[in-house]
């Protein structure tokens, strides 16, 4: 079936409720094209939402799916693949859900690796919620609840994901549609937990880290000879403040995903009539 | 001599206490004894005082009594805390060698028997094993044959090697013979007869684990938590034979969200915790209701509230479960009563959660977590397990829930309130499950009617249960009786032994024990023949009484207990006895 899929039916017939403009729709398209691109189809793939702007993305995609609860979607992720690792697992979500509420599961996320993807969709901004400074909003982001600035500094999820074992890094930017695709694409198709972080403007409440912005300050790293797979040269990148890269940023291409380390091979749901063979031995054990 | 007898070991946490008690427990077992276990302990990994008690009988036990006959002491404190159970003729061992017990005074008429237990065990071959010098001691003074002490030791020390069993083995036997030479045999009254029958020895938790594994539970993900923690022990390195998987998770939240997420994989899915657990699973339990996931979730509740006793008994947790969560959430909760029952509650838990699409909440307690008990291997029959997956679609099927365009219902409204389930990766089955209210594809809505559509859809699911299952209590005494107690959880077995005790001062009581909270059995006309009306509890307000009153308008009687120590049989007749006459 899957040569004949095409990115369209990874559609919804639900209307986004996106304003005009949004970075999610882009990041979208690009997630619906790698997907089936790297040779799936609605049936085999589980995507699994966050809450917010972002986290809407469920809704409009069409497969098998999940929108969770908010900051909760990575640990949902991981027991689908588990119990079934034969299906494609996206999970995709905000900077705030995936960096705020959820920071704590993304760094066990990462360490897991379980192979699926995450795709966040960073607007350095509370869209749903509208416009509260996010953990990667900038010190000086004047909002609502942030009237001079958070004042603390943004989180570094690239040098988050990289302290915390990651194996596969990526950040891309919505409106690049070829790369942003080309990009989620490799996430897909890395053995493990690939993770990429988008630049997905929100073009209501964020007029700092614009289109235009991400347009003129990034620098994409096929450009440059850059080697992914050298960890102290993503060291060197993830930290670097003055520049923000596009492209691949670190690969350990001898990644070992988690259900390869557990043996976890093949789908958790048949189950037998009654108790499973040999469970009479388990009563024995208490002899 | 008394009809049981009542052994325990006590010292500081580290002193090995409660895998002697459990040789020494399952030395009973194999001798064709029954056995009921309880554990005395602090939430501290060294130091603090803790102890292991068994009761022993050639009947069945199922509960703890005030009373000790033969205590281990390791430490003073040991006599101290156990000095209202001992009596007079008591037989207390310690090591009058060790320096903490050189000053020790055996109480009034205790018979006081002072073992070398660590110069002994040295002549063994370690001083690691004097606990073992105790065991064989004790076997002297209970005239029981110290062969079957051999095998539980083969059990505890194999993996270590022949070598170290020998050398307990070796160890008991000069416990067992230094007793015979320095003391009057006479004055050792207690006799542990054996008995040809085979038992198995299991406690409530490793009960729940082994029901999950026969229900065909392939995936658990939780976070350690006393007492909940043991059902994790038991699953890692035993599901995966069954093609299973056990993830140590980051914190309750990950938990139940993956859980959650192999349940969506068509898994039979299982976590367990304990009450702060709960209270952070709440959110993503409303997500589990709303999407109609399937999932048990195992609230082995202890004191609370906050971090409140955490080795302590309680049964406080009945109205969070049964009303946790914001709006409002259909659900299952069972609470087994028996430490068997653990095994086939989980069973019906997982039943349960696929027939209705909803989660089920499976609540015991630390009492039955920790206690281990004697069944005959039959109570935990394999070949009685039904499975019962509901309502699943095939790729063959899932044609009869499509629309016209050809998309699949999940949500579909149906007369009995269940949908049709198709596991990922059925073709033609894509579709999207949320926690915001959505239709019958799954998509969120806001339509006021499909709001009310699908609240009463999800609410028909237990109206459809209350009227396909089973939901009857257990039934014990004199039906007759003018006198009702009723109880829930794992008081049932206390209950049972206070019902002889009554009996014998005249009091005529009929016991119902409820294993299911929600749904629960009607009990009026049960209340309304009942001249009085008892409820059993371990927490303070009476939570059930307060939910029992509620269904059957009448008022009732409570017996409560919130120390954070479990009822014993006797102290349960007299409570019930005098609130009876109060
Ligand atoms: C437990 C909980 N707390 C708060 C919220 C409210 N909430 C919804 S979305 C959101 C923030 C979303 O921000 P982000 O993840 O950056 O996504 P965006 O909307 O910007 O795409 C918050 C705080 C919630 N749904 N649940
Ligand atoms: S508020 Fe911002 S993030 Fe949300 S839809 Fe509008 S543009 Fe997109």
């Amino acid at each position: 079936m899957s040569s004949q899929v095409k990115f369209t039916d990874f559609k919804s017939d639900k209307q986004p409720t996106w304003c005009p403009g949004c970075g999610d729709f882009g990041t979208m398209n690009g997630m619906m094209k790698g997907l089936a691109e790297t040779g799936n189809d609605p049936d085999n793939t589980f995507v699994v939402a966050g809450i917010g702007c972002s986290g809407k993305i469920g809704t409009y995609m069409h497969s098998y799916a999940i929108h969770g609860v908010h900051g909760r979607a990575l640990p949902v992720g991981a027991g689908v693949k588990m119990a079934n690792p034969e299906l494609e697992v996206m999970v995709a979500g905000g900077d705030g859900d995936g960096y705020s509420i959820g920071a704590g599961h993304f760094v066990h996320a990462v360490r897991r690796n379980v192979d699926m993807s995450y795709v966040v969709m960073d607007n350095r901004i509370y869209g749903l919620t509208k416009g509260q400074a996010s953990p990667t909003s900038r010190e000086d982001f004047e909002t609502a609840t942030t009237p001079e600035g958070p004042k603390q500094p943004p989180v570094n999820p690239l040098a988050l994901a990289l302290a915390s074992g990651a194996t596969f890094i990526a950040q891309s930017f919505s409106s690049d549609a070829l790369r942003h695709q080309e990009i989620v694409q490799q996430a897909i198709e890395h053995d493990g937990f690939g993770f990429v972080n988008v630049f997905s403007p929100c073009v209501t409440f964020n007029d700092v880290d614009t289109y235009d912005y991400f347009r003129d300050s990034l620098v994409d790293l096929a450009d440059t000879d850059y080697d992914a797979t050298d960890r102290e040269a993503a060291k060197e990148k993830v930290l670097d403040a003055d520049k923000e890269y596009m492209g691949v940023l670190y690969q350990d291409e001898d990644s070992v995903p988690y259900e390869a380390q557990h043996g976890l091979d093949s789908p958790m749901h048949e189950v037998d009539d009654g108790a499973p063979e040999g469970a009479m031995d388990l009563v024995r054990e208490f002899y | 001599m008394p009809a049981d007898f009542n052994w325990a070991i006590g010292g500081e946490a580290g002193d090995g206490i409660d895998s002697t008690g459990k040789i020494f427990a399952q030395a009973l077992s194999r001798a064709g004894r029954h056995v009921f276990t309880s554990k005395d302990f602090a939430s501290r990994i060294r130091g603090g005082y803790t102890a292991y008690k068994v009761r022993t009988s050639v009947d069945k036990v199922q509960s703890v009594v005030d009373r000790l006959d033969v205590l281990i002491a390791l430490t003073p404190r040991t006599i101290d805390e156990n000095l209202d159970e001992l009596h007079d003729g008591s037989v207390i061992i310690y090591d009058g060698e060790r320096t903490t017990m050189q000053d020790v005074e055996i109480p009034g008429e205790m018979i006081g028997l002072n073992v070398p237990l660590k110069a002994l065990a040295e002549e063994a071959g370690g001083a690691i094993m004097r606990n073992v010098v105790a065991l064989g001691a004790a076997c002297a003074v209970t005239s029981f044959p110290i062969e079957n002490l051999d095998s539980s030791l083969k059990k505890r020390f194999g993996d270590k090697g022949q070598a170290i069993v020998e050398n307990n083995k070796e160890a008991a036997r000069k416990g067992l013979e230094y007793v015979r030479e320095e003391y009057d045999e006479e004055d050792l009254e207690y006799d542990l007869d054996t008995t040809d029958n085979d038992y198995v020895l299991l406690n409530g938790d490793e009960a729940i684990g082994m029901g999950a594994i026969a229900a065909g539970c392939k995936f658990y993900a939780g976070y350690p938590i006393t007492p909940a923690t043991d059902v994790m022990t038991y699953l890692t390195g035993r599901i995966e034979q069954f093609g299973g998987h056990v993830v140590q998770a980051e914190d309750e939240l990950a938990a139940i969200n993956l859980a959650l997420g192999a349940a969506r994989s068509g898994a039979r899915s299982m976590t367990a915790t304990s009450g702060p657990g709960i209270d952070l699973m709440t959110e993503t339990f409303g997500l589990v209701a709303t999407s109609e996931t399937p999932l048990v979730i195992c609230d082995v509740m202890r004191s609370g509230p906050s971090t409140g006793m955490p080795t302590k008994q309680e049964q406080g947790d009945l109205n969070m479960l049964l009303y946790g969560g914001h709006g409002e959430i259909p659900r299952f909760v069972l609470a087994p009563t028996t430490v068997a029952e653990c095994f086939w509650k989980t069973v019906e838990a997982f039943n349960l959660a696929e027939q209705y699409q909803t989660p089920v909440y499976l609540t015991s307690d630390l009492s039955l977590a920790v206690t281990e008990q004697t069944f005959e291997p039959d109570a935990f029959d394999m070949d009685a397990v039904e499975i019962d997956r509901g309502k699943v679609v095939d790729d063959d099927s899932i044609g009869d829930h499509r629309t016209e365009q050809g998309q699949f219902k999940p949500h579909e409204l149906t007369d009995d309130g269940v949908s049709p389930r198709a596991f990922p990766g059925t073709a033609g089955g894509a579709h999207m499950s949320t926690g915001l209210e959505h239709d019958e594809l799954g998509r969120r809505t806001e339509d006021t009617e499909m709001r009310v559509k699908q609240v009463e859809k999800r609410d028909r699911k237990v109206e459809t249960a209350r009227a396909e299952e089973d939901w009857s209590p257990r039934e014990f005494g004199d039906p007759e009786a003018e006198n009702l107690v009723v109880s829930w959880g794992s008081n049932e077995g206390a209950l049972v032994e206070a019902l002889d005790l009554l009996e014998e001062e005249d009091v005529e009581v009929r016991v119902l024990s409820v294993p299911y909270i929600f749904p629960r059995p009607g009990l009026s006309e049960a209340f309304e023949s009942a001249e009085e009306v008892v409820v059993v509890e371990c927490n303070a307000t009476g939570q059930f009484a307060d939910v029992l009153e509620h269904d059957t308008l009448t008022r009732v009687k409570r017996v409560n207990k919130y120390n954070g120590v479990r009822f014993k049989a006797d102290e349960l007749a007299a409570d019930i006895k005098e609130t009876l006459e109060a």
